[in-house]
């Protein structure tokens, strides 16, 4: 049986992990970026490299956000059924975000709707935005936190093609995107591409694609083999960090889909920056924790 | 050697940077965005701080509040496009030198440095910890009633960099240029793209 106790030990590991992911990257991204640092020539691009490098640095050792933009905080949520804190996790999310937004601190970037007027807490309606799935009958849970600056959020759309543009029509439409509105979006950019059946279908899985972990392919083999060749074909772009022009345009894409109706292709796009801040987390019903995406961190 | 440029900015200094120039800022640079370029030109309100000569960031930043002031925790830059509809006019009617931020801005912001003699430079995004350690000093903040990412933060900095700079002027754009070569590459890139995918799903 859950407790109060349990909530509130729940409220402050989440906490703790927003924290940590506002200022540490994952070691997906983390490995893909020093991969992608070593291989450019131009100065311009070398010396960008260097201060995102120098930033990660202070971050860590100085113990603040390494972007001031720490976004919206968003939870996707995969949940087994029996997990005992299921019915109260709306509402520990909220005070985990609260929270965080103190102890980091974080960027207050909750805008309240129709008022506009910044709330001063982080949290308003929807937000934190949770996205929830049952996964399977289990009592664990994994969460994983995304911060998605406005920089990165801006490219993000959807489309719903008729069916006779087709594959050809949808990569016009990934491959715009990300030329028109990548550059401020701060490159290398993690791209998420989704097949779906309506916008916000397409919308959904191209954050979920976007969202896998950085070094991973779909289990499908044309669609691994079209996640290998968008990126080839974005990387020939050459937008380099932030834009300035070098050797590749972005980190990886990745793509994710389902089955559509025959009258139409939904096609959404989602980008993530360089500083890609999400973090997965994983607990039992005895609300032990493992964390996935930072080995070796501690809250 | 670092190329620093310190407020007051000369004109002269400001004429001898040529698009792709590292430069590095010291003096008093303030945070400007999208509701303080609002109000400065669509309403015709300057805030308090004499701007002439002096530098602004396109930025939001995390500020803690400590005792008798603030400290800075995180900034780094924002959009800089999002403000090219009130650039121009900003320019000419503050007498701003350096317009700091991200990405490009367009034909108009580079029409108004050529005629305020001004430039637009970036500092690369992200790197919120880097900008926030060269920040010596939160001299004071206005406009507060836009919240903390919008406010009117005044800043003295210290070797503020890099800058790289985007504009000159000359007319010169780094980032309209390199729109250009990346639509050109794109072309020929989504074609390849397209004709292998397609080709690919043909074969079931």
């Amino acid at each position: 049986m859950a407790t109060l106790n349990d909530a509130q030990k729940m409220v402050d590991v989440l906490g703790k992990f927003i924290d940590i992911v506002s200022k540490e990257l994952p070691d997906d991204v983390m490995a893909k970026l020093s991969e992608l640092r070593v291989q450019e020539a131009n100065p311009l691009a070398k010396t960008i490299y260097d201060v995102m490098f120098d930033n990660l640095d202070k971050a860590k050792k100085l113990n603040r956000p390494a972007c001031q933009d720490t976004g919206v905080i968003q939870f996707f949520v995969r949940a087994g059924a029996k997990f005992p804190l299921l019915g109260d996790l709306r509402r520990i999310l909220r005070e985990a975000t609260i929270s965080a937004t103190k102890s980091a601190p974080l960027r207050l970037n909750a805008v309240e709707v129709f008022d506009e007027v910044n709330t001063g807490t982080n949290v308003g309606t929807n937000v934190p935005f949770i996205e929830w799935e049952i996964v399977d009958d289990s009592s664990n849970i994994e969460i994983e936190v995304y911060q998605a600056g406005g920089g990165c959020s801006l490219p993000g759309r959807s489309i719903v093609l008729p069916p006779l543009a087709g594959y050809e029509g949808a990569m016009k439409f990934v491959f715009d995107t990300i030329v028109d509105w990548g550059i401020n979006a701060c490159p290398p950019l993690v791209v998420g591409v989704g097949i779906g059946t309506c916008s916000n279908s397409a919308a959904l899985l191209s954050k979920k694609a976007m969202l896998r972990p950085v070094g991973t392919s779909h289990p499908h083999p044309k669609a691994a083999e079209m996640e290998k060749t968008i990126e080839e074909g974005l990387n020939a772009i050459g937008l380099g960090p932030q834009g300035i022009s070098g050797k590749n345009s972005v980190m990886a894409v990745h793509v994710e889909g389902m089955a559509h109706h025959p009258s139409v292709l939904g096609v959404g796009v989602t980008v993530g920056c360089w500083a890609n801040r999400h973090g997965v987390i994983r607990f039992d019903e005895h609300l032990n924790y493992e964390i996935i995406s930072h080995k070796g961190v501690k809250l | 050697m670092k190329k620093i440029l310190t407020t007051p900015i000369q004109d002269e200094d400001i004429k001898s940077l040529k698009v792709g120039d590292i430069v590095y800022l010291s003096g008093t640079l303030v945070t400007c965005r999208d509701e303080g370029h609002r109000r400065v030109i669509a309403e015709n309100t300057m805030p308090k701080l004499p701007m002439d000569r002096i530098a602004i960031f396109h930025a939001g930043p995390i500020v803690k509040d400590v005792e008798g002031g603030w400290e800075m925790v995180s900034i780094g830059p924002t959009t800089s496009m999002r403000m090219e509809r009130y650039e121009k006019e900003f320019l000419a009617k503050t007498g701003v030198k350096l317009v700091i931020g991200k990405g490009g801005m367009g034909a108009k912001t580079a029409e108004g440095c050529k005629e305020s003699i001004a430039v637009h430079a970036v500092f690369p995004g992200g790197c919120g910890v880097v900008a926030a350690e060269q920040v010596e000093k939160i001299e004071g903040k206005e406009w507060p009633e836009f919240g903390m990412p919008e406010a009117f933060w005044v800043l003295k900095v210290k070797e503020f960099g890099p800058l790289i700079i985007s504009i000159d002027t000359e007319g010169n754009n780094l980032f309209e240029t390199n729109k250009v070569t990346f639509h050109e590459r794109k072309e020929e890139a989504l074609a390849k793209t397209s004709k292998h995918i397609v080709s690919m799903i043909a074969k079931s």
